[in-house]
């Protein structure tokens, strides 16, 4: 298996840094329901990493539980050398960590545009008053995030829709502007629960592109959750396999595609 | 300013031109491109600054005078400004198709031989690289956008800031070396290549120099009074020497301004932001807006649509007398005026078109409806007749002279003449200097007194004295019985229908004329839908019952058309089919451009040909189909094969017409 103790660099050769979150023996439960049960593994700076695993594994409860929507009952989450305290979703966001949603979660009457500033909701510190009256402050924020937000607009190809209703759009569009909306809080980890879920094949490949283009351009370490094979296995740099709430798998796509366990929980074997 | 004849002795050349706007407009805009959300500009005196950096770039990566430098992007400053710097170094630009596939990109690299390539992002430089073997001479790459492109080996590649810095760092080094080169520029020397897309065979590098572009950027500025404050928007192809004129030729000469839109996709929000003065598109662009135009007025409310169509209706019939200056009533001249204030005039500010002062169509014929349309609403929308081997211009329609079925008179310079078969010739200082490596081309279409061919059959109409162009001389054919067979004329009657995208007419040595028929989607989608006509693919409404039921009235009304005309009844079209995918340049249908590519369509569709003429009444076909990245599928379909009535004309009489 891969040595990752020190990071390592990778076939394409880029360059994986330390450790920045850390999951350790994380355990979730609903009432008598256990969600995740046990799991351990790290996210190092720079990687892609996904998360796979059949339906109901427990994927989108892990990434619950990174983004701080939901807190463990046993376990701890290791952020950047620290034991991360029970955190409310926000705080979470505060410390760097943006996300998109399953099915997408925009605000369907505003633009594009105004979509995407809401992710910079982070950058503004001007009062009431001050947005109020629009003078100083207020103003100078307002056209600074305005810049960065044109930046990943741009960056996202999604220039011909800037103004137009998001209720408007098709599909395949909405996942893109939700992406520009997290990449908007400048995130250093993105988390991405299913972006290419419902896509055609042309949609798929452009996200992918645009997936390798955040890590490339800005250094995001990005955790996706995926449940299109081919897409994670070129994606990914390591891959957590989960079934029935527990970590089956762990490793490169290769190591993963040849462990007997994950081969089984696909293509299906008889449970006890 | 621009208009007397004291700038042809002192400059020379395009760099030479930019001198003098850098000095005398200094602070005027130049160059115009929104990015970011914003129209960033750039002054003469800035894109001077600009240019000689990359200039002083290209000498440190050691350009040779006389060297090749493949220019491969979308409309962007960055790209004007490498073909003048190449120019200033004495290096030759060939722009070339940006969609083009990589073989197409290779076949022009390789035959052109060039060293170095300005491309615009990560696709590019993957396509270049993946023919790179291929070119022998090819050494450096600069691209634009440097996303994705981070990891790649840096050797060879470079980026275009990075050149342009290097060159400002090297200016002491090499601007001696740029002055002495810009000052050899003369009239003779080569201005551009520009590779045309050729309906037949491989393309043909047609070599233009100084004094073509110059000459005829200059006499055409004249014809049309361009001065520099005109706007322009560069959204067309740059490969194509129209945009070379426009955008670089005209604009250096008038010194006015060139905006480059955003994206593809904002073209036309953009478009409406700068309101350009001046505007050239082909006719499918006006098909396409005059189309979206009604789709939206069919979803307006009640007093609106009626508004629209009650002004539109005064406007089809008085507004063309009104652009002409012909006299009109004081009655009619108030319900126009009135008709702008409600109706023309947000119109033409939705469509970008608030402040064009003059149009220009040109490329294919284009439908008189569409051409009334605008023309009506006050638009001063005109057609004219281009070749790349003449520098675009050719003939002109004059104002208060223009009509959707003639291409005007010949431009100013230009001498024209019609050999005995009908097929166009010209004469004028724009022609080309020759097919780059490929002297028999030359040879063939370009005779030892400067007389050109066009390849295409026309008349001087009499009374007006405009040029009438029937088809492309090689396509005019025969009929089994002898009789001229003219397939475009045809095919536009067929494709002014806004349910007909493209049309085909087969009839070259037979008795009878048919034809394939691709439908229009967006049109026909339109209609589906409002029809409560459910469709799945563009395959399974090309093959709906009530499409073909209306495609087959548009062929009877053109039969009907025909059998007025003496010379082409005998043209109608007796059977078609409806095309189950549309023409495209990625299967080498059609060209870039979007021209028929008559003989690669007959070989490729064979079979449906031969079911047109065997009276089959269906036929069962599977067709390759290339996708965007050069990947290959098949699709198959049964295609109908509809009868359609033709009104019987008296053929003896007809005889003599061929």
């Amino acid at each position: 298996m891969l040595d990752t103790s020190e990071g390592y660099i990778t076939e394409d050769g880029r360059k994986i840094g330390g450790v920045v979150m850390e999951m350790k023996n994380i355990t979730l439960r609903f009432g008598g329901v256990v969600a995740i049960k046990d799991i351990s593994f790290d996210i190092r700076e720079g990687e892609i990493r996904a998360i796979i695993g059949p339906n109901g594994a427990g994927k989108s409860s892990m990434l619950n539980v990174i983004s701080g929507f939901y807190n463990p009952q046993e376990g701890e989450v290791w952020y950047k050398g620290q034991r991360r305290p029970q955190m409310k979703p926000y705080q979470v966001a505060r410390q760097g960590i943006a996300r998109t949603f399953q099915n997408i979660a925009l605000f369907e009457g505003m633009t594009v545009l105004d979509n995407v500033m809401t992710g910079r909701i982070r950058q503004m510190q001007a009062g009431l008053l001050s947005q109020a009256i629009w003078k100083g402050k207020a103003e100078r924020e307002e056209v600074e995030n305005r810049e960065a937000v044109e930046k990943i607009i741009d960056f996202l190809e999604i220039q011909s829709i800037r103004k137009t209703p998001v209720g408007r759009l098709p599909y395949g569009l909405k996942k893109r502007v939700e992406l520009a909306r997290a990449l908007a809080a400048e995130p250093s980890i993105l988390l991405l629960d299913e972006p290419m879920a419902g896509m055609n094949v042309e949609e798929k490949e452009d996200m992918s592109r645009f997936v390798l283009d955040v890590n490339d351009e800005f250094g995001t370490t990005i955790v996706l959750i995926e449940h299109d094979m081919g897409v994670v296995m070129d994606l990914s740099d390591r891959v957590v396999v989960m079934d029935y709430g527990k970590k089956i798998g762990d490793g490169t796509p290769d190591e993963v595609r040849k462990n007997q366990d994950v081969i089984d929980a696909y293509l299906g074997v008889a449970h006890d | 300013m621009g208009t007397s004849s004291q700038a042809a002795d002192g400059f020379q050349s395009i760099p030479a031109l930019l001198q003098r706007n850098a000095s005398q407009f200094a602070n005027r805009p130049a160059y115009r491109e929104k990015e970011f959300g914003i129209w960033q500009c750039w002054t003469w005196a800035e894109t001077e600054k600009e240019i000689e950096a990359f200039a002083l770039g290209l000498l440190n990566l050691g350009v040779n005078e006389g060297d090749f430098i493949a220019i491969a992007g979308r409309n962007r400053p960055y790209f004007y400004w490498a073909m003048v710097a190449a120019q200033s170094v004495g290096a030759i630009p060939v722009p070339v198709y940006q969609d083009s596939a990589a073989e197409e990109m290779a076949y022009v690299l390789e035959h052109c031989g060039a060293r170095f390539a300005v491309v615009e992002d990560q696709e590019q430089v993957d396509k270049i690289i993946d023919i790179q073997d291929k070119l022998h001479q090819f050494e450096h790459m600069i691209y634009v956008d440097p996303r994705g492109l981070r990891k790649y080996d840096h050797h060879k590649l470079h980026q275009y800031s990075h050149v342009q810095e290097q060159g400002r760092a090297a200016r002491e080094e090499f601007i001696e070396d740029l002055k002495a080169r810009r000052g050899k520029l003369e009239y003779a020397s080569t201005c551009v290549m520009l590779y045309t897309s050729g309906t037949t065979g491989k393309p043909k590098g047609v070599v233009l120099s100084n004094r073509n572009i110059i000459e005829a950027s200059k006499s055409s500025a004249e014809f049309d009074h361009l001065h520099r404050g005109e706007e322009v928007l560069a959204y067309l192809p740059m490969a194509w020497v129209g945009d070379f004129i426009f955008s670089i030729g005209q604009a250096y000469w008038c010194g006015f301004c060139v905006n480059c839109p955003e994206s593809a996709d904002t073209m036309q929000t953009d478009l409406r932001e700068i309101g350009p003065t001046y505007y050239f598109a082909p006719p499918r662009v006006f098909e396409t807006q005059l189309t979206n135009v009604m789709i939206r007025m069919e979803d307006a409310g009640r007093l609106k649509q009626r508004m629209f169509h009650y002004f539109m209706d005064h406007a089809r019939r008085v507004g063309p007398a009104i652009l002409d200056g012909k006299p009109v009533s004081g009655w009619d001249r108030f319900k126009y005026w009135l008709g702008n204030l409600c109706v023309y005039g947000p119109l033409k500010d939705t469509m970008g078109f608030g402040r064009v002062r003059v149009g220009y169509t040109a490329g294919e014929a284009i439908g008189p409806e569409i051409f009334d349309f605008y023309r009506s609403l006050g638009i001063n929308l005109k057609q004219l007749y281009g070749q790349t081997e003449a520098s675009v211009f050719i003939t002109l329609q004059p104002d208060g002279e223009v009509r959707s079925d003639t291409v005007g008179v010949a431009a100013p310079g230009v001498e024209i003449r019609i050999a005995e078969n009908g097929e166009v010739y010209y004469r004028s200082p724009g022609v080309f200097e020759e097919y780059y490596k490929n002297a028999e081309s030359t040879a063939s279409t370009k005779d030892a007194e400067g007389w050109v061919a066009t390849g295409d059959a026309g008349f001087f109409e009499e009374g007006s004295g405009h040029l009438r162009i029937i088809d492309r001389a090689k396509d005019v054919g025969k009929m089994a019985d002898g009789r001229m067979f003219a397939p475009k004329y045809v095919e536009n009657k067929l494709k002014f229908f806004p349910n007909i995208l493209e049309a085909v007419v087969f009839g070259n040595g037979r008795k009878e004329c048919t034809a394939f028929i691709n439908i229009d989607l967006t049109a026909v989608g339109n209609w589906a839908e409002r029809n409560n006509i459910g469709y799945a693919s563009y395959q399974e409404l090309a093959g709906h019952p009530r499409v073909l039921e209306t495609i087959k009235s548009h062929v009877e009304e053109v039969n009907r058309s025909l059998a007025d005309d003496p010379m082409l009844a005998h043209c109608q079209v007796h059977r078609f089919l409806v095309l189950h995918k549309e023409l495209d340049a990625d299967d080498g249908e059609m060209t870039r451009t979007r021209k028929v590519r008559r003989g690669v369509i007959g070989e490729k569709f064979e079979d449906l040909v031969m079911a047109l003429y065997d009276g089959s009444d269906e036929i069962s076909t599977r067709t390759e189909v290339t996708y965007e990245d050069g990947r290959k599928g098949y699709i198959s379909a049964t295609l109908k094969i509809i009868e359609a009535e033709v009104v019987p004309v008296d053929s003896h009489e007809k005889v003599a017409a061929e």
